[in-house]
């Protein structure tokens, strides 16, 4: 029976099956990292277990680290701080390999392990955070976890699970300039809604999810969680291989040549059945950003803030209007000329090379607008120095652009990096909930090259007119 | 995790419906980096004044049901969050088996992984109970959970239904990582199988 991407990484991690099921599914990779864990590896300790399988298993400190200049020698937020020592207690204890603060490899979890090439095709990788989703560009069935299970698979190096649906969204087309993956991925959840993936695993593919690079598919992949998806997937192809070869935990050598042998055989057969299947063509595509305070209020950055008297339904007319005044916005203005107090580009969303490349593009030989703040948050330490040795640090620091150091900083209001009440927000990174930037911060979800466009005008301004 | 065969023990009665997890553990102690501890916090909101002292009407608060490791609550127990301190806060304050009407699905399921046992008994039968708890330590319930069945004061005997499989894990004192470890030489054998050229996260 012709099978699906999904399905062959599924079943060639079954390693038993109860009754009901249920499957006993064999783990490859675990991310782990401060926040999630503490609480998993006590269970352990309580429990007299060890970690079954450390060389599976990878640590690293991001959620709560500052990303000021000076932070290896700031004092940290007091709980922040704890945490951070906790894990460093337990790797140390548990024998786990871990990349702390002072380590150039240090970063956001969901850039490390594709940089580092330790989330390699076909693999089972898990981490307790949500947005454990974004490894599945590398072709591997990758899931965020709670810490009961974190201590379920450092304890037994499994965890148990039920197959998801299987969900193919196809993007045909040309992307057209000045686009990307972030707004291919914001148009498919304006498109499905945040509950359409519900209950799925989202495979991605088509002419212009081909053409993308990495980063683009790391994006699109990050944010199918926001759609509802337990994973997103993309199918390996010579994109992945070349950018997998020579990473330091990548196979080397013959090792590398039976590894893509055997990842060439794990894209999707012709015929394989898919439970939901959506469409989208690239070139109908405008540079996206949201209004609102869930993924799925995204509109063309040509487009008005809808009007919630257009709605039907009262409870969403009512959730409409709640997220306009939350948002300090009209029903029907453009969206584009919205003045903004910040300008965040970084998160698991869009922290890479490529990013900053895209950024910094649009930033070159220009200025931050008066009173306007830019973040450029690096996904990891070797992001940062790469991006220094291409000269894009420089373009950022001339322009006014905060140039930090990596972690998840204003991506979430758990470290120094926060929005104040009312500040308005240009941010690429993935969610856009009340609060989520810090507490009645407003956030407009959009791309690495949009954000800084915005910058650079100080409003939400459609990047096509400065390229 | 501890087996969970029979149960002999104070019932504290706390009738109120819609007890959600803020209620259970409020949000504001889930800063922290254990499991353990978090029972002194159990409640915090019904059970303490702004001050920190106590509320002498709290049920938890009368000598009596200190040592209760039996709640018998209203309807919807655990709605809210998908938080396991819920559960953590419970166990940890001694608590091993909450009986109600109904129980909010998340919290029914993470209850089992965390060894405490929830019981979902129509709303007269709780009632009843509820009066046998209000007698406070001089009158025990027991749960007899291989025969399923809550066993009153006065010996009458009230059947419960419960899911196979979870009885089997709470019998056996087996959590999701213990029933996982019965197929420990499949993990093993799996582990043989891996092909030499994945790579080994090692060197830090
Ligand atoms: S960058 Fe944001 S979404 Fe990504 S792991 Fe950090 S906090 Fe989570």
């Amino acid at each position: 029976m012709p099978r699906t991407l999904f399905d062959k990484i599924w079943d060639a991690h079954v390693v038993d099956k109860l009754g009901d099921g249920t499957c006993v599914l064999y783990i490859d990779r675990h991310l782990v990292h401060e926040v999630t864990s503490p609480q998993a590896f006590e269970g352990l300790r309580m429990a007299g277990r060890k970690v079954h399988r450390v060389e599976n298993t990878i640590a690293v400190v991001d959620h709560n680290v500052p990303t000021s200049p000076g932070r290896l020698t700031e004092v940290n937020e007091p709980e922040s701080a704890l945490q951070i020592a906790t894990l460093e207690k337990n790797v140390k204890e548990f024998g786990v390999t871990y990349f702390p603060m002072s380590d150039i490899r240090q970063g956001i979890v969901h850039v490390i392990g594709p940089e580092q090439g330790i989330s390699l095709p076909g693999m089972t990788i898990v981490c307790g955070d949500s947005h454990t989703s974004t490894h599945g560009a590398m072709g591997a069935l990758a899931f965020g976890i709670g810490t009961s299970e974190v201590e379920h698979v450092l304890a037994t190096q499994t965890l148990l699970q039920k197959p998801a649906k299987n969900m193919l969204i196809r993007v045909d087309g040309k992307l057209p300039e000045g686009c990307s993956g972030k707004d291919i991925m914001l148009a498919v959840i304006g498109k499905i809604g945040t509950g359409g993936g519900t209950g799925y695993v989202m495979e991605f593919a088509g002419e212009a999810i081909s053409a993308l690079d990495m980063a683009g598919r790391l994006s699109m992949c990050n944010m199918s969680i926001e759609g509802g998806a337990r994973a997103g997937l993309v199918a390996p192809d010579e994109t992945t291989f070349e950018y997998i070869k020579g990473r330091p935990f990548a196979p080397k050598g013959a090792d590398f040549d039976a590894a893509v042998a055997y990842w060439k055989t794990l894209p999707s057969d012709a015929g394989a059945h898919y439970d939901k299947i959506v469409e989208l063509r690239a070139e109908d595509i405008i540079p996206q950003v949201t209004w609102g305070t869930s993924p799925e209020t995204v509109i063309p950055v040509t487009g008005s803030v809808p009007n919630p008297a257009d709605e039907p339904d009262e409870a969403k007319r009512a959730q409409m209007e709640q997220m306009l005044r939350y948002m300090g916005l009209e029903a029907g203005q453009k969206i584009a000329g919205t003045k903004v107090d910040v300008v965040f580009i970084g998160s698991c969303t869009n922290s890479r090379i490529e990013d900053m490349r895209a950024a910094a593009a649009v930033a070159k030989g220009r200025h931050v607008a008066d009173g306007v703040r830019v973040l450029v948050v690096p996904g990891s330490g070797l992001v940062k120095s790469q991006a220094e040795a291409e000269g894009l640090a420089k373009i950022f620091t001339d322009a006014g652009f905060e140039w930090r150091e990596a972690g998840c900083s204003m991506c979430l209001g758990m470290n120094p990096d926060k929005l104040t009440p009312g500040q308005r927000c240009a941010s690429t990174s993935n969610r856009n909930f009340e609060g989520r930037q810090g507490p009645g911060g407003r956030t407009h979800l959009l791309s690495p090259a949009m954000a800084a466009a915005a910058a650079i005008t100080g409003k939400i301004t459609d990047v096509r007119e400065l390229v | 995790m501890d087996k969970f065969t029979t149960l002999t023990a104070t019932a504290a009665p706390l009738n109120v419906d819609n007890i959600d997890t803020d209620k259970i553990i409020p949000a504001r102690f889930l800063k922290t980096i254990k499991r353990t501890g978090l029972g002194k916090s159990l409640f915090a909101d019904m059970r303490y004044n702004a001050d920190g002292s106590e509320k002498p009407d709290f049920v938890l608060n009368q000598e009596r049901y200190r040592r209760a490791e039996i709640l018998v609550a209203g309807d919807n127990f655990g709605c809210g969050s998908s938080r396991e301190h819920a559960p953590w806060a419970l166990k940890d304050f001694g608590i091993r088996c909450i009986i109600a009407p109904s129980f909010a699905d998340i919290f029914f399921n993470n209850s089992f992984k965390n060894g405490l046992l929830p019981i979902a008994l129509p709303e007269e039968i709780c009632a009843t109970l509820r009066e046998d708890a209000a007698m406070g330590g001089n009158a025990k319930l027991t749960i007899d959970l291989a025969r399923q069945m809550v066993i009153r004061p006065n010996g009458e005997e009230i059947p419960f239904e419960v899911d196979a499989f979870r009885k089997h894990c709470l019998l056996n004192g087996l959590d999701d990582i213990g029933l996982t470890l019965e197929h420990a030489a499949a993990i093993t054998a799996y582990e043989a199988k891996i092909p030499s050229w994945q790579p080994k996260i090692q060197g830090a």
